[in-house]
């Protein structure tokens, strides 16, 4: 079964920003997409060249790949609302 | 810092600073070598000033003359964007990327796919670059527009701690780098760059006078070396950017004391040793078809003839239409056109500005290698700028052509309102041969007169000669000097007719008085001759009478002594009878 979330975490080896981001992710998706996500970690330090592909400049990145459209998430991912809007989770509420 | 800070300069003190040359015509001149090598440069200036074009000119020189490799990261345009407004100025960037020459990296961001929450860092950019630079072996870097990231990305205080971590990392990589950025209000770049890049900052200008554009260009500082401090025009065409250092600042050329011909006899002979001197500049100004092009036409065709290259600006008519125009006056231009002995170069004056015709004149210059260069006229040029405007242009490309000792001609529009002579264009006291051409007008009728105001290191005729233009070309006569003063023209024919048949007319008057004289002395002969007769019949006369009187005298005498005779016969007849006969003997 494909997976309705494909998201992509890249990182630069185990630092704190990135390990909490990590972390929280994995926190937000196990509350509200459980079994429908997959979560790929790169770690550019040992992939360099996968920097380029989604135009990755900040460190940590989220990167929802699908579903449509992309969208980049960027920091340690520890404000919960701003991730599950940006992951088109939940709409902004205003 | 300041640990660093010290440190650098006291590394600078101890050698010279390492530079990188940038291959750019004239900035690397500018910048007495080159950009600092190892260490970021700065390049800022407003929209469309050239900044892009500056630094990817920088990887491609690079890459293509010196050998280094380059990075290129872009976040304005996409590569194939770039490579595409690139390939006019004949940079194949593909070709490069192929050759792993250079390495074009496009980073985009768009604000609207990005959330940003909590903290991160750039890490991201650093290993791209890293990896970039590395798969290369990039020694120089450029960065363009690295201020995008500000408008990508809200946290100003991760911004500004990322970017001085990555000029340190920058150096930390031994890269010579670019970073270039959109002129501020106030500051240099819009997000104070420059406080990052403290080694060198060069600034781009582009500048609309009178409607005309200049783009300049200005060190605003390099740290640690010498560098040009002005504002240096450059101009972008099809081989890329050329800034032109002009001035060189010392008067210490080399000087030829060859001389060569004017392309006129009789102008060769008013100079002594019979022309000018090699890398001289000269100054033909006159008023309005007086001939001033005939004049350089004629200095290009002879320069041409020695086989010697010439190039010939004009400002004001096309080459198509001066070569028609000398074949005129029995001059064909055309055939050295045609061997590549000359060339034109006819812009209009308005094209660009002055410093612009400057850099295009350098760069044709360079690229031919002309011996001889005419410039037709410069006074056209005042339309794009001030008379100093000009006569600083001036100053600089004379400086220019003398060093490459090539001879320049200019030529220059007088007016005739203009009675101060001194005020030509104010270039008189730069050139080192000045002829005028001047209107003398006389009788109904326009002539030109031409004299050489002045001539440097030479002797030369102070006098006015007639120029005339016919149809074998151009010719200098000696102007007639009357008792009325001077005469040219038809005035000047018809003093010389006159004076010819005044000759006519006294050849005439003194064969009369010849035989005027001759009459007279015949006249005087015969009158000699009837006195001779006169005084020979006085003679004569006086004679006869003489003769009479003598036989008078005898027969009175004869007659007396016959009477004593008969008187004394009565005494002694005898005696007195001899002494008669004796006395008629002796008679």
């Amino acid at each position: 079964m494909s997976k309705a979330y494909e998201l992509r975490l890249y990182v630069a080896g185990k630092t704190t920003k990135s390990v909490a981001a990590l972390n929280n992710l994995k926190k937000y998706c196990e509350e509200h997409l459980k079994g429908q996500y997959s979560i790929e970690v790169i770690d550019l330090l040992v992939h360099p060249q996968l920097a380029e592909g989604d135009q990755i400049l900040a460190i940590p990145t989220l990167v929802k790949k699908v579903p449509e459209p992309v969208r980049k998430i960027i920091g340690d991912l520890s404000n919960e609302e701003k991730v599950l809007v940006g992951l088109d989770i939940r709409t902004k509420q205003l | 810092m300041p640990s660093k800070k010290a440190s650098s300069t006291s590394k600078q003190l101890s050698h010279e600073l390492p530079k990188t040359p940038t291959g750019i015509i004239g900035l690397d001149e500018i910048t007495v070598g080159g950009l600092p090598t190892g260490r970021p440069t700065l390049v800022c200036g407003s929209a469309g000033c050239g900044k892009t074009l500056l630094s990817l000119e920088f990887i491609v020189r690079g890459a293509q003359e010196y050998n280094e490799p380059g990075v290129f990261i872009a976040f304005e345009e996409k590569a194939d964007e770039l490579a595409t407004n690139v390939a006019s100025l004949g940079f194949d960037l593909q070709k490069l990327q192929d050759q792993k020459k250079i390495k074009i990296d496009y980073i985009h961001i768009d604000r609207s796919e990005i959330e940003e929450t909590g903290e991160y860092d750039l890490e991201g950019l650093f290993i791209r670059l890293n990896y970039a630079i590395d798969s290369i072996g990039a020694k120089r870097v450029v960065l363009d527009t690295i201020e995008n990231l500000f408008s990508g990305l809200t946290n100003q205080a991760i911004l500004r701690a990322e970017l001085r971590r990555l000029f340190q990392f920058l150096k930390d990589k031994g890269v010579t780098a670019i970073i270039t950025g959109e002129r501020g209000e106030k500051t240099l770049t819009r997000q104070g760059l420059e406080e990052y890049v403290s080694d060198c900052v060069i600034l781009l200008d582009h500048r609309i006078i009178n409607q005309i554009s200049t783009r300049r260009l200005r060190i605003v500082k390099y740290r640690g070396t010498l560098h040009g401090t002005n504002e240096y025009p450059f101009l972008i065409d099809e081989d890329g950017i050329s800034v032109l250092p002009v001035t060189s600042l010392k008067l210490n050329k080399a000087v030829s004391s060859d001389r060569f011909s004017s392309g006129i006899p009789a102008l060769d002979k008013m100079l002594s040793k019979g022309g000018f001197y090699r890398g001289s500049s000269i100054l033909v100004s006159g008023t309005a078809g007086t001939g001033k092009t005939s004049v350089a036409a004629s200095f290009c065709n002879e320069a041409c003839n020695r086989g010697e290259k010439c190039m010939f600006f004009a400002f004001e008519e096309s080459p198509a239409q001066i070569i028609r125009n000398m074949r005129s006056i029995g001059m064909d231009l055309q055939q050295h056109v045609d061997s590549g002995l000359l060339q034109f170069y006819a812009s209009r004056p308005t094209l660009y500005g002055l410093e612009m015709h400057l850099v295009a004149i350098h760069k044709a210059i360079r690229r031919f290698k002309p011996q001889v260069v005419v410039l037709d006229p410069i006074t056209n040029l005042i339309t794009v700028g001030s008379v100093s405007d000009v006569k600083s242009m001036l100053v600089r490309l004379i400086d220019f052509l003398q060093e490459e000792q090539i001879t320049v001609m200019f030529t220059a529009l007088s007016l005739n309102t203009v009675v101060n002579e001194q005020t030509d264009e104010g270039v008189s006291s730069l050139v080192d041969a000045w002829l005028m051409i001047r209107d003398i007008e006389m009788n109904g009728e326009r002539n030109r007169g031409l004299y050489i105001m002045k001539s440097r290191g030479m002797k030369h005729s102070n006098q006015v000669r007639e120029f005339v233009i016919s149809d074998n070309g151009l010719d200098l006569i000696d102007v007639y000097l009357g008792p009325d003063g001077i005469l040219t023209g038809s005035a000047r024919e018809a003093q010389m007719l006159l004076e010819e048949t005044g000759q006519v007319l006294q050849t005439h008057a003194v064969g009369v008085k010849d035989r005027e004289l001759l009459r007279k002395r015949k006249v005087l002969e015969s009158k000699i001759e009837s006195l001779r007769s006169e005084f020979e019949s006085t003679e004569e006369e006086l004679n006869k009478a003489y003769v009479e009187n003598a036989i008078k005298k005898e027969v009175l005498e004869q007659n007396r002594q016959k009477l004593t005779t008969l008187r004394g016969k009565n005494i002694s007849d005898a005696d007195s009878e001899d002494e008669i006969k004796k006395t008629k003997k002796k008679k």
